[in-house]
């Protein structure tokens, strides 16, 4: 009945779902899992403090990654029309999120200025 | 090359330009840099994703088309807000982040139980995808809450909101969660198991309420990174179900960035994660305050303006306060008055000042104070002992010296500003009432303290008036 996930295992493609892009690697994934957090963590602590509220509107809109699976349970062709309202509802959530937290981060980004020299 | 390839570039050449992206934000020098290199990253990661929708033969574009036009509709007047309400724009997008990953999971789950697809739905897939819908709607209520907090929304509770066995009956609700998710894993098919996972959806939404009711709004900062993470880990679940390390990557950049903020915010008020979450701040307050009279020491403005003019170094404390009252144009008019005397001004930032990581730095910038003039609270600490004025504007518990002596003082223990180190001190208070934790601070009744009472923007506006020679000196 229950299936152990395992690399070996054949794991038939979901019919026409668009999601699986290749074979189910769960320790492919957990190591990717596990780089990507170690690179984030050392780039993160290197940003300025400067800087925090820019970054997290930042890492806001990168987080809008969700797009991408949005956009694969909306357009599947053979899905029930109320799995795409709802891929089409995180379509809107995500988009919101990558316009408004690009655009404010380069908003307040380009309000930071050295400006060496104060009238004196 | 095949489609699939195509996909698989794409993505890998997304992600290193996500990580460009972070590693350009160390400086303020190239983080704009770090702006369009995410919207590259983005817009290739989309790109992509649309190459492998087209290939296995998508529908529903002008649906898509749609939903994009009215995100991007709804995410335009969302990014022009003014700074002051930044924090909250933030939480409403976290809001907004977590919902679009809890329905990407809950679609998946009924695409697949529909499908009656056995091997989809194998127990890590599951595993992944109540962590998917568990993070993402409890980042969805618990944001929005915290939006409306931080908008002051009337029908909100601003003050922690407590009620007996509150951490017990949040542990009792989070194990029949997790028993659903259990039940879910062993039997993803069976003919309960949508219900299970309609209740677990419930039961997330709780979550996200009941896990911010008792924060109050000095802890916004904490709970806000804490919240960013979530959102993060929620887009990597996500990854895990859809088999994309696109999702994982970039969800994984993002929920080591929120973990780390609520790490330096939690060190900065000397609290645990646990303790913010489960601390409830606001029972220690309810102490009656009254018991020994202290006086407040008052000032003039104009004497205020005097004793700055004859500074070497003045050290402005800027606080909450000063975000509420929209104060900091005129602080940059006291800046550059000051600095035109020949007098060194610098800024001493808590990192919990405001109600989110930076939020002084931003507002500062946006009135022009060069960033190199904006000090962490280790830098400047050092210094003060050499100020001879600190003007603390509408800042409280950063700079209360209770956290360093008082051991019955719910902030003890927080790192501090050293503002009571200064030759003489200048506080600007709203009204006579202790701050928003309703801790008093001793070092509004020191010797060397002076207050000036009234609103922010107006006192600074005062004075920097009378530093530019009008009415005299």
């Amino acid at each position: 009945m229950i299936q152990t996930a395992h690399s070996e295992t054949p794991v038939p493609a979901p019919p026409a779902a668009g999601g699986g892009h290749g074979q189910l690697d769960v320790m492919g994934a957990v190591f990717v899992f596990m780089l990507a957090t170690f690179i984030g963590v050392m780039v993160i602590q290197r940003v300025s403090r400067l800087l925090h509220t820019p970054l997290m509107s930042l890492t806001n809109a990168i987080s809008a990654i969700a797009v991408v699976g949005a956009l694969i349970v909306s357009a599947g062709k053979d899905h029930p029309g109320y799995i795409t309202a709802l891929g089409l509802v995180a379509i809107f959530c995500s988009t919101t999120n990558i316009v408004s937290g690009f655009l404010i981060t380069d908003r307040m980004l380009k309000m930071f200025k050295k400006r060496e020299k104060v009238a004196e | 090359m095949s489609a699939e390839t195509l996909v698989q570039l794409l993505y890998l050449v997304s992600t290193a330009l996500f990580i460009l992206s972070l590693k350009w934000m160390s400086d303020p020098e190239t983080a704009r840099k770090g702006v369009f290199s995410g919207v590259a990253a983005m817009t290739l990661a989309v790109a992509g994703t649309l190459a492998g929708v087209i290939a296995t033969g998508g529908t529903h574009y002008w649906w898509i088309l749609g939903a994009f036009a009215a995100g991007a509709a709804v995410g335009y007047p969302l990014a022009q807000v003014p700074l002051t309400a930044v924090p909250q724009r933030t939480a409403l997008s976290h809001a907004f982040g977590g919902l679009a990953a809890g329905l990407v999971g809950t679609a998946k789950y009924f695409l697949y139980f529909g499908q009656h697809n056995e091997a989809a739905l194998s127990p890590f897939i599951v595993i992944a995808l109540v962590a998917e819908i568990l993070l993402g709607f409890l980042t969805f209520t618990g944001s929005l809450l915290a939006a409306g907090k931080l908008q002051e929304v009337k029908w909100i509770p601003q003050r922690p909101v407590t009620y007996p066995m509150q951490n017990l009956s949040n542990l009792a609700l989070f194990g029949l969660a997790l028993g659903l998710g259990i039940a879910l894993v062993l039997h993803p098919l069976a003919p309960w198991a949508p219900w299970a996972f309609g209740g677990i959806i419930l039961l997330s939404l709780a979550f996200g309420v009941l896990l911010i009711i008792p924060i109050g709004g000095a802890d916004m900062p904490t709970v806000i990174s804490i919240l960013n993470a979530y959102a993060g880990l929620s887009a990597v679940a996500m990854g895990f179900v859809l088999n994309n390390k696109l999702l994982i990557t970039a969800g994984a950049l993002d929920g080591s960035s929120g973990l780390i903020l609520s790490v330096i915010m939690c060190r900065a008020m000397n609290r645990s994660f646990f303790n913010v979450l489960f601390g409830a701040f606001g029972q220690a307050q309810v102490k009656a305050v009254g018991g020994e009279e202290k006086t407040y020491k008052e000032d003039t403005i104009e004497s205020a303006a005097q004793v700055m003019e004859q500074a070497s170094l003045v050290v402005i404390v800027p606080g909450y306060g000063m975000a509420v009252a929209q104060a900091q144009h005129k602080v940059r008019e006291v800046y550059d008055l000051l600095k035109k005397r020949g007098v060194t001004v610098k800024f001493a930032i808590h990192p919990v000042a405001g109600r989110m990581p930076g939020h002084m730095n931003v507002l500062l910038a946006e009135a022009e104070i060069p960033y190199t003039d904006l000090m962490e609270m280790d830098e400047i600490n050092g210094d003060l002992p050499q100020a001879d004025v600190v003007l603390v504007i509408g800042a409280n518990d950063v700079v209360n010296p209770a956290a360093r002596t008082d051991k019955t003082s719910p902030i003890y223990g927080m790192p501090i500003i050293d503002a009571d180190k200064a030759k003489t001190i200048y506080a600007i208070k709203r009204s006579k009432a202790p701050g928003f934790a309703g801790i008093d601070n001793e070092l509004y009744f020191l010797d060397k303290t002076f207050m000036l009472f009234g609103d922010a923007k107006s006192v600074v506006g005062e004075l920097a008036r009378k530093l530019s020679g009008e009415g005299g000196h």
